[in-house]
């Protein structure tokens, strides 16, 4: 069903809506939010990585002047032990409210455990040191081989694993094992003519968003509950909080500030319930921060990871067999992204033969989130370096290897799905024709690496509505919050359908009284689904114009035809008039115009990725220096281009940071010993080149405009591709990330 | 509670007086005490540069910098940055080249780049990369803001 023509406004590059407002520093945050009494609330962490909490004496810190309220888990209602879903999928109830504040006990230094509310934050600070906690300090399980051994300190006693359909009798730290099958492994293997097979480790690495996550809540009187925050997710937050709290969601207002990234990061709640709490105890609003270090280790990372891969090949380079087993730390609570990892390992190629094994596996570290395609990055630094191991040694281009594997349309994939129309060769046709493949590249120490990657993307549910104005512009409300020029790319396809410019659109992201329900900004759902429900309720303003001029000429509807921002009349009467001058005819013909559109769609389109990266092995220091960079990606239709290169730009080089740099240290107690942006080295600007953002397009049949999500997967290639140029430049294969110089230089035998 | 000082500074070219606790830092001021909250608090130990401000002339880090330090100073912040009517070259360089996703790094990185530009009005690619590596950006790549930073270079 996707439109086939030449655009108007879709594929242009507008001045984004918001973009003043952000220059300029107008933009109002989360943390930037002020209300008059307002109170400052600041959490107290664990200090333990697993302990039993024995008792917890907030008195001193109350008889300080200043305090005005302090709250733990007993004021919370008490959770119970159920599945819900709240929008981010499968929540129980009880791991979610131990994780807002710990009940009995804590599981990861950081875990929050009381929180206090004072008329300054220094004054919050202080009272939070003076809260006695008396712990029963226990062993912490800090690894994921370490956590399934049979005789592992347990996290939870009463978690029992479960494996497709059956739940074990006794207690273990593995919370579900799942598998995929497809073919005959055995035989596929059989049919081999080389096999490889590695293990990979991978870190434990956070989304590393600059704004610390913020809440400001305020009970009403009238038990009306308001909360001011930065979000992926104004009504996530609304379920989220009305489940933990056990308050009714009609009386919880959710108002999406502007929103300093997320990443996955930015869907779970966990100052935001605190926050209300402390609100409802005092009376008063208070606003609740995170500082950096709460954010490293309070909120969730994505899992480091235990994978295996063994894949067979004939001489003529097709794959006859893939084998994976996948353990990822799920952190304090079930949860890991292990699921996704598995379906999406094989997922660029089309392979007879599979079996993948996954495993959920609960750690004393925090609660892992979503983190850009979260589980993908993992499973794909394990096959894409098999992959990039077998075409060398069958002598065949890596990029040709993967054509004669690469999935196509009809395919099926091992998970079960068949692919629809997809432009995973596309993406490799143009690496292998672009200027930076096609360039030689043959000094010492220096290498290319390539690799690909896989996301399904999301549809879910989106609501805007379109409020016409007299002047020929149009006001669009939407419930997304723009984490990266999205008010831009939802009202360019509002402006297409409508044949106005971009910037006759003011698109507002509003708060959850104001707009039909819309799902998180994640997925890579955002430029897709609300995109699309703009587009549903342009038409919807459409067929309501149509219905004026037809009234204007005296006409039936069906001798109205509206094209390029044109209402003409048709059989007979000779009649023409712009969107604009039909806009200021509204109060003549029948009042106000107001168009909506919600959606569901089932459409989404996957996305595929090819990567390719030189770089050069510093001998000495082992360190990598990224020489250059390209990153070719299916996006099926560009609203805006600049936005789509920004996110693969942008993603690339938060794989860069995986590959290279960054993880979390932990101690033998199990603290994590590089809290701070100093010592978690993400990537700056220095030590990056241009990143060459390379848009194929292979509409999606399931949008209108073609629209597949494009800010997930530029993330699943980096880490690969950096091992595999590692390779191409010093010989030796990495199968630990980060690959970061102390483990070059081990791996190179120099320390 | 500690007893708070009378500071007198100058803002953006303005006269402003304020109180504070000596314990406070020049970003807590802007923020809390005078509502200027372009500056942004990222991390607060000097490591993202999302609070950069010019103090008489010199990028700071505002949380490194307490807020009676500033007495019979200057301090130059975003909200500064444009006249009534008009953009700044480099916030209309950052809007045409889309060197910004969330937006929240993005006060401190069009500070810098001022600073940087005050001294250096032509600066190469590796001396823009070697300046702006105090400012941390997660979403972008970095790529579109160095651009914007040589478009605004040759704007002037």
């Amino acid at each position: 069903m996707t439109e086939n023509k030449e655009y108007k406004v879709v594929g242009t590059r507008p001045i984004r809506h918001d973009g003043v407002d952000k220059v300029t520093g107008r933009a109002l945050y989360g943390a930037d939010f002020q209300i008059a009494g307002l109170l400052h609330g600041r959490v107290l962490r664990s200090p333990h990585a697993h302990a039993r909490i024995l008792s917890i004496d907030t008195s001193r810190a109350e008889a300080l002047p200043g305090v005005k309220g302090v709250v733990t888990a007993q004021d919370l209602p008490s959770a119970e032990d159920r599945i819900a879903d709240l929008g981010e999928g499968a929540v129980n109830l009880k791991h979610l409210c131990d994780n807002i504040l710990a009940s009995d006990k804590v599981l990861y230094t950081g875990h929050a455990v009381a929180a206090v509310a004072a008329t300054s934050p220094h004054i919050a600070e202080e009272a939070c040191k003076l809260i006695d906690v008396e712990y029963e300090v226990l062993s912490p399980v800090l690894e994921v081989r370490q956590a399934m051994e049979p005789d592992a300190p347990l996290l939870h006693e009463t978690l029992k694993t479960t494996s497709m359909g059956e739940t074990a009798d006794e207690p273990s730290n593995v919370a579900s094992h799942i598998q995929h099958t497809l073919g005959d492994p055995e035989k596929g293997f059989a049919e081999a003519d080389i096999i490889i097979e590695r293990d990979f480790v991978t870190g434990t690495v956070h989304q590393g968003y600059i704004e610390p996550h913020n809440a400001t809540a305020h009970f009403n009187q009238d038990g009306h509950l308001t909360i001011w925050c930065s979000t992926q997710g104004a009504f996530t937050v609304r379920e989220q909080v009305a489940e933990i709290l056990q308050y009714p969601i009609s009386k919880i207002k959710v108002v999406p500030m502007e929103i300093g990234g997320g990443f996955g990061g930015k869907i779970s709640v966990y100052i935001k319930p605190v926050a209300a709490l402390l609100a409802k105890k005092t009376g008063k609003p208070v606003k609740v921060l995170m500082n950096r270090t709460d954010v490293f280790e309070g909120t969730g990372p994505t899992p480091a990871s235990y994978i295996r891969v063994k894949m067979g090949a004939t001489k003529a380079g097709k794959i006859t067999a893939a084998e994976a087993y996948l353990a990822f730390e799920g952190g304090a609570y079930p949860g890991s992204p292990v699921g996704p990892g598995a379906m999406c390992i094989f997922a660029p190629y089309s392979i007879e033969n599979v079996i993948i094994d996954g495993y959920d596996v609960v750690v004393n570290k925090p609660k892992t989130a979503p983190y850009r395609a979260p589980g993908a990055p993992n499973a794909a630094f394990g096959s894409e370096t098999v992959i990039d191991e077998l075409a060398e040694k069958l002598g065949i281009d890596p990029l040709e290897f993967r054509l004669i594997n690469g999935a196509k349309e009809g395919d099926r994939r091992a998970d079960g799905p068949v692919h629809p129309r997809i432009g995973f060769i596309e993406t490799v046709e143009t690496a292998k024709a672009h200027p930076h493949y096609t360039a030689p590249n043959g000094k010492k120490h220096h290498g290319r690496g390539i690799a690909s990657g896989y996301w399904f993307n999301i549809g879910l549910e989106s609501s805007v509505t379109i409020n016409v104005n007299a002047d020929g512009t149009i006001n669009l409300i939407e419930g997304s919050t723009d984490i990266g020029g999205t008010r831009a790319s939802i009202a360019m396809q509002a402006a297409e359908v409508l044949g106005i410019p971009a910037e006759s659109v003011n698109p507002s992201v509003v708060d959850t009284n104001s707009v039909g329900y819309t799902a998180v900004t994640g997925g890579s759902r955002t430029t897709y689904a609300t995109g699309y429900a703009a587009y549903e309720a342009a038409q919807d303003v459409k067929r309501k114009m149509i219905e004026r001029a037809a009234k204007l000429w005296e006409v039936d509807v069906s001798n109205v035809q509206f094209e390029d921002g044109l209402f003409s009349s048709i059989n007979g009467k000779e009649e023409q008039i712009s969107f604009r001058d039909l806009c200021g005819q509204l109060s003549q013909t029948g009042g106000p115009v107001v168009g909506s559109g919600t959606v569901n769609p089932g459409g989404a389109g996957g996305a595929y990725a090819t990567h390719v990266v030189d770089l050069m092995v510093d001998e000495e220091t082992g360190k990598v220096e990224i020489l250059r960079y390209t990153a070719v990606q299916d996006a099926g239709k560009a609203i805006h281009p600049s936005y789509v290169e920004g996110q693969i730009q942008g993603g690339a080089v938060q794989g860069i940071g995986w590959a290279l740099n960054e993880e979390y240290i932990y101690n033998a107690e199990g603290t994590m010993t590089n809290a701070s942006f100093l010592d978690y080295r993400m990537p700056t600007c220095l030590d990056l080149p241009m990143i060459d953002a390379v848009i194929v397009e292979v509409p999606n049949p399931g949008h209108p405009y073609g629209v597949r999500g494009v800010g997930e997967v530029p993330i699943v290639p980096p880490m690969a591709a950096i091992a595999n140029a590692i390779y191409d430049a010093i010989g030796i294969r990495m199968t630990e990330l980060p690959m970061s110089p102390d483990r070059l230089l081990k791996a190179m035998g120099k320390i | 509670m500690a007893r708070k000082s009378h500071v007198q500074t100058t803002i953006n070219g303005e006269t402003v007086e304020f109180l504070c606790e000596s314990r406070q830092s020049l970003l807590e001021v802007l923020r809390d005490e005078l509502h200027l909250t372009g500056a942004k608090e990222g991390c607060n130990n000097g490591n993202c540069g999302a609070c950069s401000v010019i103090l008489d002339g010199r990028l700071v880090n505002s949380c490194l910098v307490l807020g009676v330090e500033t007495e019979g100073k200057s301090v130059e912040t975003i909200e500064g940055l444009a006249e009534p009517d008009k953009l700044h070259p480099i916030q209309d360089a950052f809007l045409e080249n889309a060197a910004l996703q969330c937006g929240i790094c993005t006060p401190g990185f069009i500070m810098s780049a001022k600073a940087l530009l005050d001294q250096n009005p032509n600066p190469t690619e590796h001396e823009i990369r070697y300046w702006l590596a105090g400012n941390l950006c997660r979403c972008t790549g970095y790529d579109k803001i160095v651009r914007a930073v040589l478009d605004a270079a040759a704007a002037k």
